[in-house]
């Protein structure tokens, strides 16, 4: 006697994107808290001493928020017009900050009153930064210069009037204290010496830089500027090492994360991208709701904060362990659980008389009621709420096997009206899914011609009867599309497929039949 | 034409077990089965064929215990005669002419002499109008004895020998046909018939299916065409009988038996259940479920403790009367046709086709067992009729063994074909296939084509499917490459998807070393290069379509060979592209040997059909046989020898190194031997007469052998100047008789046994001859035990006593030497000793 065998659940292959260890990581985030600001967020930068706040200059204000505080901290507002590259000092004691007025202004975090201010810029600043000896002041501006000023003096120490275009970017070294980069709307990249009066490396990227970022070892650069993200190996000479066009808009800002194994580059299309710093291949996107303007990167991944034209700025908070393992670890168990476990892990000694006791073998609930051969109740049980939600691929497999049965007919036929509807709303749920169509065709077809003379007796039926008929419609003209774009886009390769001759003897007459043409495509199959 | 000596086609394994239902001897520990042109006789404890009962002529129709001497039996056959056996050494003891063909046979205790049994007596042979005859079996010393002494007791019965019965130990016989009931009483000898009607307000029909009587009661149950079963009581008389209805089966009841003692009624029908139903109390019954295939006969032993169901998948149930399943007796599966190729298993070298619904049957042509069933589809099958389910239709094996492919299929009225390709690993641990990949859907129309990439030396395996969507597809197992985690196995994958001018592909090949792949398009084959996927030439021979294709093998590898459908067989060279010959016959099978480059083909010619066997580069064929077997071959397989033959002869040589079955129109599995091979399988058969009545343990062969060799010693005449050995020695017969528990313990015991197990030596001169004559039968003993391989002691030392008693006697002084042969002779008669007590 054969044991029962239970009813075979297909298994689909997951749809979309591959679960890897990125996408786990970069998933692993809280809900974002979302903070209007008055205008457009140009710039975000953190702090790098311990609680890490960061400063958002958005409209005339640079606003400095705590790591998980929903209001900021302290707010400089003393701006005439729109501010500009509110950055940090290394100490995380001082903020300086360009603004539309051409005056760079220079706070104490602790202050409100800027400390110093430094005036000969002619437009706009839109850069600046500390050097690497907190002594002084990177600036650039509109006006196609960018300066260095002594901050003890507030004078202007030197002035570098070699691009051609808006400077809009820029990156002073953290190991040397004379070199900075400087990225420019006339699309090029200039290195520049604190000790020399002229560039000392042009780079061409042969975009308008928007933003620039030197890794820690400051061997590579990094320029984004048009759609694409341009890694420069400095160390040769400012050779390009890797293009990338990865966004479908300008990207705005680039960052860093988990230590430079990540680079991360946001863009006006509103996605932010993570790639892999070893091969430079997209590992993780994130969709944000408007064009992303500024990003930040908190140490650690701590957090990932956003800033959008819309003036939204969006911070999203890293789970933490405990969080993190309740969703993901298993349900509780039962207590009743423990009494069925109980011996399992007993190990026989050696002169212990072992009686075998026979496997019983366990069956689902709708198994159970095949195996007797109840197929509606079966059908029943299939058609529970859980289960038609969450795993309706076990809904359809039942289905499926009583069709096999030849009894699906009867299992469907006899039912009320509460009933009817649940089946109709499973298959109004999952009639057009691809993987499900085959059977759910056929059952539908068999309920409507079951029910045929029952119809207009019940409003609620009825009415799911019109959705079905409405989804149904919709289907077909969907179809119908599809197999338009099919049919445009077999032209286009037909055309531009070269067609290859293929050799033919020509000794034997019977021999002689013409090439053949080899279509040759690769489809994907579900394979399990 | 080439001559044909010693070549002949026999029928090798395979038979079938469920004609009839088996018998069960009155001691329960055989069971006669009709099989063919035999009767087998099967061990019930063992489950193996014990013998055949070999001498019909025709198809055996019935066999049944003489009832008078239940050590004998009778069986009856379409070739008229009716033989008695002794089936427990196999012996035909007479054989009793009728001269009609016998449909079935029937005896009671009650009626010695006589045997009742179905047959047309009519001149004009009408098959439909059969008579139950009594034929009185005259006694007399002859082996083969007329029987002229018939008389019909009832007319126009039924075929089916489960239609007709004795009840009450032979009072009364019933016998069914159609809507009638006839039941005809030996003591008022008159015959009472009951008719039911046609079909009742349902439309349910009520044929009679089976009949049997209960032993004790005046009840007949019978089953019926529509699941019902009616308890027939009262029936003596004409007007007032009366019958019960009971129902639980939902289509035909093929089988009723009633237990000895009369408690239970068992039915079994095709949805596979046994039910057991209480006599009297029949709202209460037991079910034994899913036993595998349709039953079609069922038997009780006569102590009523095991219940015998035969199916209609060729197997015999041993059923406990707990309703326990204790063995099957499964033989080879063989269903309406054979979808699936014939195949040879690389590894277990067995014959692999298509057996139970859904399953993949391995059979071992050697030992003519099936070895295991591979459950393919893995659904639970719902025996009932007109029902489609889904069925392996393909299957593939590749060049080691490593790989199975399987296809199945269901086809529905009016809706699409469901396939299934299933990809199923050889797994070392459980030697058995594991299910790796399932494609579902792998071609949008019937496959009709698929083969392995045969080469051994490529690293990664290759599929071709051909299909009638006009696509063929070449699967590949996947790299290991992309599989990030760690527990996902490969698995296999759509490699390359190619068509011809929308037409239809129906044959696929690869070439000996997997670098070509050849597919017929209708009539035209197309050559493609398996590395790069390029369409590299196209061969046709117009106008009908490629029927078989192949690649010659080993030395012929550049020839390519197809057979089209206006009878013409062509070979075509790779490296010229063109045709090399053609000739015109109707092949209706074409098949290669792995392992030479011979080719098979199987030709239609005038009803029969003719086998060739030939070399693609030569043109005069090996072999050739006219009319090997009536109708059509569709199925044939080379499967390679164990051992190789040493034919020198030029016909038989291609039969050397492999064998050739096939499989006939009516499912019959033949082959082709030559004398050679006959001569040694006859003496091979001799050699193994063993007493079956006994388990074959280690121990028994050993004992066996030595009692044959005791034997023959004694048979050869010098035993008589041995020794006497003590084996009547009232010591030893006290000592192996006495119960272990009155014993004294062992050690007290033992140098009193050795003692009395000694033998006073006085006369050295006899002693010698005797030592010479141990010398011998220690060397035959020796043999004996080796061929046995099981390990004792004794041959150990045997070999170096010898060893010493014969080279380095010489060295040895003379005290030594007596003392070595005293100690030889010790061991050597204490052992017969033992064994001869």
């Amino acid at each position: 006697m054969a044991s029962f065998k239970p009813t075979k659940i297909q298994v689909y292959p997951k749809l979309g994107e591959k679960v890897t260890q990125d996408t786990l990581y970069w998933k692993n985030y809280k809900a974002p808290v979302q903070i209007k600001e008055f205008g457009a967020i140009t710039n975000i930068d953190f702090s790098p001493v311990a609680p890490h706040n960061f400063a958002v200059t958005a409209f005339t204000r640079v606003h400095i928020y705590g790591p998980f505080s929903q209001e900021p901290v302290k707010t400089f507002t003393r701006f005439k017009d729109t501010a500009y590259s509110g950055r940090f000092r290394s100490d995380g004691q001082l903020l300086v900050a360009g603004c539309e007025d051409s005056v760079v202004r220079l706070f104490d975090v602790s202050g409100k009153v800027a400390l110093r201010m430094f005036k000969g810029h002619t437009k706009a600043v839109h850069v600046t930064d500390f050097t690497s000896d907190s002594y002084q002041i990177l600036t650039g501006s509109d006006d196609y210069t960018c300066r260095l000023w002594d901050i003890p003096n507030a004078t202007e120490l030197n002035t570098y009037q070699e691009h051609t275009d808006y400077i809009r970017c820029g990156v002073t070294s953290k190991l040397n204290r004379d070199l900075f980069i400087t990225g420019s709307y006339d699309h090029t990249l200039k290195m520049f010496d604190a000790r020399l009066d002229k560039s000392v490396m042009t780079m061409d990227h042969g975009h308008p830089v928007e933003n620039l970022l030197l890794y820690p070892s400051e061997g590579l650069l990094v320029s984004a500027g048009g759609r694409y993200v341009k890694v420069w190996d400095l160390l040769k000479g400012g050779q390009p090492l890797v293009s990338m066009k990865n966004h479908h808009k300008t990207v705005t800002c680039l960052s860093l994360g988990s230590n430079g194994q990540r680079l991360l580059s946001a863009s006006l299309d509103r996605h932010v991208k993570v790639y892999n710093t070893t091969n430079y291949k997209v590992v993780h996107n994130f969709d944000y709701a408007a064009s992303i303007l500024s990003l930040g990167l908190a140490p650690d991944d701590e957090s990932i904060v956003v800033g959008m034209t819309n003036g939204i700025l969006s911070v999203k908070h890293r789970k933490s362990p405990e969080e993190s393992k309740e969703t993901s670890g298993q349900q509780r168990r039962k207590p009743s659980y423990r009494v069925f476990v109980k011996g399992k892990n007993y190990v026989p000694k050696q002169d212990d008389y072992l009686v075998s006791k026979p496997v019983k073998q366990h069956l689902a609930k709708y198994d159970k009621q095949l195996k007797r051969f109840n197929v509606s109740k079966a059908l029943d049980t299939a058609l529970e709420t859980w289960l038609r939600r969450r795993k309706p691929e076990i809904t359809v497999a039942v289905i499926k096997e009583l069709d096999r049965r030849g009894t699906l007919k009867n299992a469907l036929a006899g039912r009320d009206e509460q009933s009817l509807f649940h089946l109709l709303n499973f298959l109004i749920g999952n009639l057009v899914d691809p993987r499900f169509a085959p059977v759910l065709v056929t059952t539908a077809e068999m309920i409507l011609d079951i029910y045929r003379s029952v119809i207009g007796q019940s409003p609620v039926v009825d009415r799911q009867l019109l959705r079905l008929q409405d989804l149904l419609e919709r289907e077909i003209d969907y179809q119908k599309d599809l197999l338009e774009v099919l049919g445009m886009l077999d032209t286009m390769f037909a055309s531009s497929i070269p067609r290859k001759e293929v050799p033919c003897s020509g000794i034997s007459r019977s021999n002689g039949l013409g090439q053949g043409e080899a279509s040759t495509s690769r489809p994907q199959l579900q394979a399990t | 034409m080439v001559e044909h000596g010693d070549i002949r086609v026999v029928h090798r394994g395979g038979s079938k077990i469920n004609f009839r239902e088996p018998v069960i001897t009155n001691d329960s520990k055989f069971l006669l089965c009709a099989s063919g042109e035999c009767v087998k006789v099967f061990s019930t404890s063992t489950e193996e064929c014990v013998h055949d009962l070999r001498g019909h002529t025709d198809l055996v129709t019935g066999v049944i215990i003489k009832p008078s001497n239940h050590l004998q039996a009778y069986s009856c056959s379409a070739d008229g005669t009716v033989r008695l056996w002794d089936f427990t050494d196999g012996i035909l003891i007479k054989t009793y002419v009728i001269g009609h063909p016998i449909y079935s046979i029937h005896a009671s205790a009650s009626h010695e002499g006589v045997v009742f049994v179905v047959t047309s007596m009519h001149a004009d042979k009408r098959p439909d109008l059969l008579q139950l005859v009594a034929v009185h079996l005259p006694r007399s010393g002859d082996q083969m004895v007329e029987a002229r002494e018939l008389s019909a007791v009832l007319s126009d019965v039924s075929s089916n020998p489960l239609a007709i019965v004795f009840g009450r130990g032979g009072e009364y016989i019933a016998s069914t046909k159609g809507l009638k009931l006839e039941v005809y009483l030996f003591r008022k000898q008159k015959a009472y018939s009951f008719f039911l009607k046609e079909d009742n307000k349902k439309g349910r029909r009520n044929t009679f299916t089976c009949v049997a009587c209960h032993p004790k009661d005046d009840c007949i149950a019978t089953g019926h065409e529509d699941g019902k079963i009616r308890l027939w009581r009262n029936f003596n008389q004409k007007k007032e009988y009366t019958y019960s209805t009971l129902h639980w089966h939902h289509s035909a009841v093929s089988s009723l038996c009633f237990t000895p003692e009369g408690t239970n009624l068992l039915s079994g029908g095709i949805e596979s259940v046994l039910v057991q139903w209480r006599y009297n109390q029949e709202d209460q019954r037991e079910f034994l479920p899913r036993l595998g295939a349709a039953i079609t006969h069922i038997t009780v032993s006569p102590d009523g403790s095991l219940f015998f169901t035969s199916h209609s998948d060729n197997k015999i149930t041993i059923i406990q009367s707990c309703l326990k399943v204790s063995a099957a007796i499964q033989g080879l599966v063989k269903g309406e046709s054979v979808t699936t190729d014939l195949m040879m298993d690389p590894r277990s070298k067995s014959l692999v086709l298509n057996g139970k619904p859904g399953h993949l049957q391995f059979y071992s042509l050697q030992r003519d067992k099936l070895l295991y069933n591979l459950d393919v589809v893995q659904q639970e099958y719902i025996h009932e009729s007109g029902l489609q389910q889904f069925e392996v239709v393909k299957a593939a094996f590749d060049a080691s063994g490593n790989w199975l492919a399987t296809v199945e299929e269901r086809k529905q009225k009016g809706a699409e074909v469901e396939l299934n390709l299933k990809l199923w690993e050889f797994d070392e641990q459980t030697q058995s296939f594991v299910l790796n990949t399932t494609i579902s859907a792998p071609h949008e129309a019937q496959i009709t084509g698929m083969c392995f990439c045969h080469s051994t030396d490529n690293q990664t395996t290759m599929l071709v499917s051909t299909s009638k969507d006009g696509h063929f597809k070449a699967w590949q197992l996947d790299a290991q490459a992309h599989t990030e985690a760690a527990d996902e196995r490969p698995s296999w994958s759509c490699d390359f998807v190619g068509a011809y001018h929308s037409l239809v592909p129906e044959c696929c090949c690869f070439s000996a070393d997997g670098s070509l792949l050849a597919v017929s398009f209708q009539e035209v084959v197309t050559v493609w290069s398996t590395a790069s996927w390029e369409l590299l030439t196209t061969l046709s021979q117009p106008p009908k379509a490629i029927r078989n294709l192949c690649f010659g093998r080993l030395s012929c590898s550049k020839y390519l060979l197809g057979t089209t459908g206006n009878n013409l067989l062509c070979c075509w060279n790779l490296l010229t592209c063109s045709l090399e010959w053609s000739t015109s016959m109707d092949v209706s099978l074409l098949l290669a040997d792995p392992i030479s480059e011979n080719m098979a083909a199987f030709c239609r010619q005038a009803g029969s059909t003719d086998l060739f066997v030939f070399k693609p580069s030569e043109p005069r064929p090996l072999f050739s046989q006219k009319a090997v077997c009536p109708g059509k071959v569709t199925r044939a397989i080379f499967a390679p020898r164990e051992e190789m033959l040493e034919s020198c002869e030029e016909s038989s040589q291609w039969l050397n190194r492999s064998q050739l079955y096939f499989l006939t129109q009516h499912m019959d599995l033949m082959t082709f031997t030559t004398k050679v091979e006959e001569d040694r399988l006859m003496a091979s058969s001799k050699q193994l007469v063993i007493d079956d009545s006994v388990a074959m343990t280690p121990f028994y062969l050993l004992l066996g052998k030595h009692r044959q060799q005791d034997s023959g010693d004694a048979q050869s005449g010098i035993s008589t100047e041995r020794t006497p050995l003590p084996q009547g020695s009232v010591a030893i017969k006290e000592l192996l008789q006495t119960p272990a528990h009155v014993l004294p313990s062992t050690s007290f015991l033992c140098s009193m046994f050795v003692q009395s197990l000694l033998i006073s030596v006085t006369e050295p001169r006899e002693e010698n001859k005797a030592t010479e004559e141990e010398m011998e039968s220690e060397k035959e003993e020796e043999d004996s035990e080796e061929e046995m391989e099981s390990g004792t002691t004794r041959p150990e030392q045997a070999p170096l006593g010898r060893h010493a008693a014969e080279s380095a006697a010489p060295a040895l002084t003379k005290a030594q030497v007596r003392e070595l042969r005293r100690v030889k002779k010790l061991d050597r008669s204490w052992f017969a000793g033992l064994l001869d007590s």
